[in-house]
């Protein structure tokens, strides 16, 4: 977790003290998107990405997302790609989808170090990117246990 | 043996898209996370799961430290033959773990 | 089913729904959640609480220590046998005559029963066995035994309720009789009432038992927690399930 300490003196810094060695910035997420679309344009539309826009505890919180998609052998979803921005690193998860599913829809539980923009980008077989961005803000209980 | 809750559905009409559900017991270590002592406990993650129906694949999910503890997936399937619904998680430290539901499609 | 006037008057308020605050103003922490929290508890095929209940139950059919027996042997269906029974805990043990709570209480069955080792606090297998226990008290009221002893012990953890302690000079009061359901550096406050345990408790990722949490308050208020045998637990969980008295238990729950 980030902390923030403000140095004494004639000047005050903000310090950022991460005590893992980096994490993702907008700069990382935009190339990890890029890596998925080889730099293909993101279209806006279809992918609908369900979190609550605030949790209490960014341990465990619930994401589905779902690509409006008739699922046919002509034109289904390919893959599903969700980032974020703020964790030690981009990814959540790829999952790779086909006809056989019917519907274009995923649910899991992610963790979520920060409150932050997540992303979706779904592939389809006709290589299109649909892609959709929520914010989401992360809370955190007030009585934390001590690691002893 | 792995603790693992799989919710599917035991029969389903022909055609029918069904939801299925899969629960897993696993710390899903971060390796972002310092110990007691102050070190970083190594990653322990589960990075694969996959879903076959009758040996074809119908999902396969490759999971990050991002995924919560105790990985949860829920996807859809369409039923068209009866037969096994088989998943298959692996990841860090050698992990595997399988388990499989039957179905019947009418 | 044992008579409780208090449980009949609250009854009579009450639908039976677990979604309902008591018609007294009380409300499980669960009221307390957003809509996504609820939702993760309510479905049992993906309340991660449920993992534990599962292993909980191979447990139970499983023969343990030199004397060979599962908990099945002597209690059978745990569905029938231990239907409302973590709603009445702590209790007075017949073997020891002094209280314990439901952990302690399998473990008086592992060591005088099974001839087993006790199992360690907190670990896996005492957890699954709680949660498997506390899921058959699901939807019942809360309904601690009366005794002398546990008297004694209600008293003593209705003091340390209120007692103030700790860097922050804070009392459990102060928190969750003085302000529930305002914020606290942006989680909402509960009333404290021990409906769901043991919980899945998303900070901890894992399963825990209400000593745990307890304890996990105690250092969250900056006060030094009391050594893990000490009985200062037993007496706040005493005063918290009489507090709670004919609330509806949700247990196995999901809390933040």
């Amino acid at each position: 977790m980030l902390r923030r300490s403000f140095l004494a003196g004639a000047v005050t810094t903000t310090v950022t003290i991460v005590p893992f060695a980096a994490h993702a910035t907008p700069d990382t997420l935009a190339a990890v998107i890029k890596e998925v679309t080889g730099g293909a344009p993101l279209r806006e539309g279809k992918v609908t990405l369900d979190i609550p826009p605030l949790v209490e505890n960014g341990n465990a919180v619930p994401l589905t997302v779902k690509v409006d998609s008739p699922m046919t052998a002509d034109d289904h979803v390919k893959a599903i790609h969700i980032f974020n921005e703020k964790n030690p690193q981009p990814h959540v998860f790829n999952a790779w989808l086909s006809p056989a599913n019917g519907q274009a829809r995923v649910a899991t539980r992610i963790k979520l170090a920060d409150s932050q923009k997540v992303v979706a980008v779904a592939e389809t077989s006709k290589g299109e990117f649909w892609s959709v961005h929520t914010d989401v803000i992360v809370t955190i209980a007030a009585c934390i246990e001590d690691a002893t | 043996m792995a603790n693992v809750l799989v919710n599917a559905p035991k029969t389903a009409k022909k055609g029918q898209v069904v939801e299925i559900k899969a629960l897993i017991m696993h710390v899903m270590e971060t390796g972002y996370r310092p110990g007691t002592n102050g070190r970083i406990i190594p990653r322990n993650i589960i990075q694969d799961f996959s879903a076959t129906w009758n040996g074809r694949e119908i999902f396969r999910m490759k999971m990050s430290p991002a995924i919560a503890a105790n990985p949860f997936v829920s996807f859809s399937a369409v039923a068209n033959e009866s037969g096994i619904i088989a998943f298959r998680w692996s990841g860090d430290e050698g992990f595997l773990a399988e388990h499989q539901v039957a179905i019947t499609v009418t | 089913m044992r008579g409780l006037p208090t449980a009949a008057v609250l009854l009579a308020v009450f639908t039976g729904s677990l979604a309902l605050a008591q018609g007294d103003g009380r409300r499980s922490g669960y009221r307390d959640m957003s809509p996504a929290l609820r939702k993760m508890q309510d479905d049992d095929t993906a309340n991660p609480a449920m993992l534990f209940v599962q292993a909980g139950e191979t447990l139970w059919n499983e023969k343990a220590g030199t004397a060979g027996k599962s908990c099945a042997d002597c209690h059978n269906d745990a569905t029938v046998s231990m239907k409302g029974v973590a709603a009445r805990y702590p209790a007075v043990a017949a073997e020891t005559g002094k209280p314990v709570d439901l952990e302690g209480r399998i473990n008086l069955c592992r060591t005088n029963r099974q001839q087993a080792p006790a199992l360690a606090a907190e670990s896996d297998d005492l957890l699954a066995l709680s949660a498997y226990i506390a899921l058959q008290s699901r939807g019942e009221l809360i309904a601690p035994p009366n005794d002398v002893q546990l008297a004694a012990l209600r008293t003593k953890g209705a003091e340390i309720y209120k007692q103030r302690q700790g860097q922050l000079n804070l009392s459990c009061a102060n928190c969750h009789d003085d302000n529930p359901e305002k914020k606290l550096a942006g989680a909402t406050i509960p009333q404290g009432h021990p409906t769901g345990y043991p919980i899945y408790r998303l900070e901890w990722q894992a399963l825990g038992s209400l000593k745990r949490r307890l304890r996990n308050c105690v250092v969250g208020m900056r006060a030094e927690a009391w050594p893990y045998e000490a009985t200062e637990y037993l007496a706040l969980e005493s005063y918290l399930m009489e507090r709670a008295r004919g609330m509806v238990m949700d247990a196995p729950g999901v809390r933040p």
